[in-house]
């Protein structure tokens, strides 16, 4: 069966047609928890891209091995083993990023993208048809969190990756920076991602 | 008065959907109708607070006296999940009828960051005690069902409205919940 995925579509398929923010409504709490600056958000999806990657190319190499009843909790421990790890790397090298994610870093390991991905695909597909499906659906997920970071940025703080454009204390929306913010720009960019996607498609 | 302020600040001012965004996966899923809403909270306080206490002995007595605190993430995703389990297994032969309630929701819990979440922020407190996390488990729970209910009263409204065609199903959810959340900021200075 893995041979007749059609590769580029396997890729693609993260970005648009099964998007995992804009389409699945997988991974909401970074989504929505992280994305008060375009930085953050970019951060997020790269930090949950590495650890989809990592377990997706184990998950898919132990599928054998795991016993089918006790396949949830051995997913489980491959993932957090990979959050760990970048948990670690974090805090040693973008100690500031480490800081501005938080309680989201460990909060990884819940993230439903990952856990979805490891059971409905890498545990029934080779290692390479894996890796592509991580990297479509990583690239999805960042560009998502990065696109929805820049726009609450824009409109919140005058700013796109700390690059400031309006005067100091200019009046922004600060709405958008807000708890509120995140829920009002997600819900207008889902209503912007499906009318282009609806056009695309048909 | 200390307790209080806990209470408060969990219900309130940091709520754990609105403000703090955990949990938003069963607060988007399981939220259109209130009784389904009012199972899911009662599933959460009960697992939520037996998460917490069991993470906080694991963490004060075990984790940091050996110096793993790096095992932190791994081992408390695996109790809750066991405990999850065993929750269940132990619901259904004591108590059938609150199995009955909750049984459908405890599953879906253990994916629920926001007792991963509460579990880890409650070892985090300032001079904390089992009592004290506790309690706070208690209260974020509490918040969450307040937003949970609140949002599926709602949705149940939303039902009967007229809305553009562009904007059904999840963005006019978010866009409820966002104006849910501006409701509650208003609490900001309340602590």
């Amino acid at each position: 069966m893995a041979e007749t995925i059609n590769q580029k579509q396997n890729f693609l398929k993260g970005i648009i047609k099964e998007n995992p923010t804009f389409v699945m409504l997988l991974g909401m709490c970074p989504t929505l928890g992280v994305t008060s600056s375009a930085f953050n958000g970019l951060g997020m999806g790269i930090a949950t891209a590495f650890v989809l990657l990592m377990s997706n190319v184990v998950v898919s190499l132990v599928k054998n091995v795991i016993p089918a009843k006790v396949r949830i909790p051995a997913f489980i421990i491959i993932i957090a083993s990979f959050v760990t790890i970048v948990e670690m790397i974090l805090e040693a090298f973008v100690p500031f990023l480490y800081e501005q994610l938080g309680i989201f870093i460990p909060l990884i390991v819940v993230n439903c993208i990952i856990l979805g991905r490891a059971e409905a695909f890498a545990s029934k597909n080779n290692v390479f048809s894996s890796v592509i499906d991580a990297l479509g659906m990583g690239l999805g997920f960042t560009m998502a969190l990065t696109v929805l970071g820049s726009v609450r940025e824009i409109l919140g703080s005058g700013s796109l990756f700390r690059l400031s454009f309006v005067p100091e204390n200019a009046n922004t929306f600060i709405l958008f920076i807000l708890p509120p913010g995140a829920f009002i720009a997600l819900s207008y960019l889902t209503v912007l991602f499906n009318k282009i996607t609806s056009k695309t498609i048909s | 008065m200390d307790y209080l302020i806990i209470l408060i600040a969990a219900v309130f001012v940091n709520n754990i959907v609105l403000s703090q965004f955990l949990g938003i996966c069963p607060f988007l899923g399981v939220s259109n109708k209130v009784s389904t809403s009012i199972g899911m909270s009662g599933a959460v306080l009960f697992v939520m607070t037996i998460a917490t206490t069991v993470t906080y002995l694991l963490h004060q007595y075990v984790l940091v006296p050996a110096g793993l605190n790096y095992l932190r993430t791994i081992s408390f995703i695996l109790v809750i999940a066991a405990l999850v389990q065993m929750v269940e297994i132990i619901l259904k032969k004591v108590s059938p009828a609150l199995y009955q309630a909750l049984g459908v929701f405890l599953p879906l819990i253990t994916t629920n960051c926001a007792v991963l979440g509460v579990a880890i922020l409650a070892i985090g407190l300032e001079n904390s005690s089992l009592v004290k996390a506790v309690f706070f488990a208690i209260s974020n729970s509490l918040g969450f069902a307040l937003a949970l209910i609140v949002f599926a009263s709602i949705r149940e409204q939303l039902e009967l409205a007229n809305i553009p065609k562009g904007m059904k199903g999840v963005p006019i959810n978010l866009l409820v919940a966002g104006l849910l959340a501006l409701a509650f900021l208003g609490f900001t200075a309340l602590v």
